[in-house]
């Protein structure tokens, strides 16, 4: 299973689930920690290293299937490319990921729809990842998840501020919701300023996820909860979900108004992408996501039929820089990686599915 | 609308803060916001902790005394200083709330409101808590009982309370 999450760009989100031609993932995150123990920043080896020993007891004293399903990944036997793929498939942070310390792990299940991150910035971040509009369940899950572990581990905890974490960002619950966006139709029409604007003034955060440092991100989102004491997890998740659905329904009305007044100028902006991303010899990453998301509306439209949803999902990781070099099976300069990027996004795009066999295998 | 720091390019970064219990937008480009900290772009956490590291520098500069007295004042179970937590916008451990009640009041105000957890409670951790809860609701339906004139009904529950309180101690 480990291989398969290393080798393989596959992982649970990227199926299908509800509402996912607009929203492609919804996750959770509880931040948690132990109780009398410096928090992460200011951990040395031996106390790290005890407080895995703490968290993998407990861990392994369980025999529900949840958590049984996990396997611990210690940083300190990973490769910096192993541990960027997990980073690509948002299984752990980009901070957590650069960190090859042996007190930093994660514990992750078989589609990586679960992971806890251990001695991130708080000791445990556990994860619950889920395709489409699933925030609910997310939290579920999340919350069983914390409900075992709690059961053998003291928990930092303070009646009137909650959950004690490393950063006061997120003390009390502890808890980040949020959810990935596909927004290309409230973009094309001018609106997604207005709609930043509204959502940061309730109290919601939206940035992008594929920036890269320039304008071009696809279309993609992410929107989460900023506050995190004061309200009840499930309601948290409930004006989460409240947001998305309102955001979801303006996203399908223009898509519906594009779709009966601009038929023919969709058709060929997708056709277009298409043909980009099938024939092109060399492909920037914002070019590529440009264009995929393009193809996913085209897709949604009824414009592309023999691609999946779920195939442009796994294309976003695909063609991330760590995946590609995992393909390629060598270090790659920028030139070579948009070569390399142009040649996975074709064998994806024509097979309908990722076929594309990794270097060792 | 440009960006409030180059006034050149669009600002597409628009972050709302809670100052002074006031709200306070800023309106940056994704270069300037990264430049600032302030929220980076393909990061999967946000960097609110580097915005939030200078607003606690805020707090002990001002009045410059009392900041140096301030920065003396060291936690005793993680041997962090208020300097530290400034620098990082991170706290050295749990006892860092308590050590720096006073430091970190205006912050925790400015990032939730006045707001208490209402939220879950650990089984363990939370032990106390979540006794205390119990006999808060328990006295509840004691008035209840009192008022419905069930005295049979108000006596088991006193009796409750009164085993509950023993194990709080
Ligand atoms: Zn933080
Ligand atoms: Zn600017
Ligand atoms: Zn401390």
């Amino acid at each position: 299973m480990k291989k398969d999450l290393f080798n393989n760009t596959y992982v649970g989100w990227m199926e299908q689930g509800p509402e996912s031609n607009i929203v492609i993932s919804s996750r959770v995150r509880l931040a948690r920690n132990l109780q009398n123990m410096p928090f992460p920043q200011r951990l040395h080896e031996k106390t790290g290293l005890e407080i895995i020993n703490l968290i993998k007891k407990a861990w392994q004293a369980d025999d529900k299937f949840l958590l049984k399903d996990m396997d611990w990944l210690g940083f300190d036997q990973l490769s910096e490319l192993d541990r960027t793929i997990l980073m690509e498939k948002h299984l752990v942070s980009p901070g957590h990921a650069q960190s090859s310390k042996s007190y930093n792990g994660l514990l992750v299940n078989h589609d990586g729809s679960i992971s806890i991150m251990i001695n991130e910035e708080d000791h445990l971040r556990i994860q619950c990842l889920l395709p489409g509009l699933q925030v609910q369940e997310c939290l579920q899950q999340a919350n069983e998840v914390d409900d075992i572990l709690e059961e053998r581990l003291d928990i930092a905890f303070d009646e009137q501020r909650g959950y004690l974490t490393s950063c006061p960002t997120n003390v009390g619950t502890g808890m980040r919701a949020s959810v990935m966006l596909h927004l290309p139709a409230i973009a094309i029409t001018g609106q997604l300023n207005q709609l930043v604007h509204h959502i940061n003034q309730l109290g919601m955060i939206v940035r992008g996820i594929y920036g890269e440092g320039s304008e071009a991100t696809g279309n993609f989102f992410q929107l989460s909860n900023q506050i995190t004491l004061g309200q009840m997890e499930h309601d948290i998740g409930s004006n989460l979900v409240a947001m998305t659905r309102q955001i979801v329904q303006q996203e399908q009305i223009l898509r519906d108004n594009l779709n009966r007044h601009m038929r023919i100028q969709i058709e060929d902006r997708v056709g277009r992408a298409y043909g980009v991303l099938t024939n092109a010899r060399m492909i920037t990453s914002n070019e590529a996501l440009t264009h995929l998301s393009d193809l996913r509306l085209g897709v949604d439209l009824g414009i592309i039929e023999d691609i999946s949803l779920s195939v442009l999902n796994e294309l976003m990781v695909a063609i991330r820089p760590a995946h590609l070099q995992r393909i390629a099976g060598s270090q790659m300069d920028a030139l070579s990686r948009d070569v390399n990027r142009a040649k996975v996004i074709k064998e994806i795009l024509q097979s309908g599915h990722n076929s594309v066999q990794t270097a060792d295998e | 609308m440009n960006c409030e720091e180059c006034n050149q390019r669009p600002a597409t970064i628009h972050l709302t803060q809670m100052f002074n219990g006031k709200k306070e937008e800023t309106h940056l480009c994704e270069h300037c916001a990264a430049k600032k900290g302030a929220m980076l772009f393909n990061t999967d956490e946000f960097s609110i902790p580097n915005l939030l590291g200078s607003f606690l520098g805020y707090q002990v500069n001002p009045s410059g005394a009392k900041g140096a007295q301030t920065a003396a004042n060291i936690c005793s179970s993680c041997g962090s200083c208020f300097a530290d937590i400034t620098k990082t916008g991170k706290l050295g451990c749990a006892d860092c709330y308590n050590t720096f009640v006073q430091e970190l009041e205006p912050t925790l105000r400015r990032i939730h409101g006045n707001s208490q957890h209402i939220g879950k409670i650990p089984a363990r951790g939370g032990g106390k808590v979540l006794i205390k809860k119990q006999i808060e609701k328990l006295k509840e339906q004691l008035q209840e009982a009192v008022g419905g004139e069930k005295y049979e009904l108000a006596a088991e529950i006193r009796d409750s309370i009164k085993n509950m309180e023993k194990e709080l101690g």
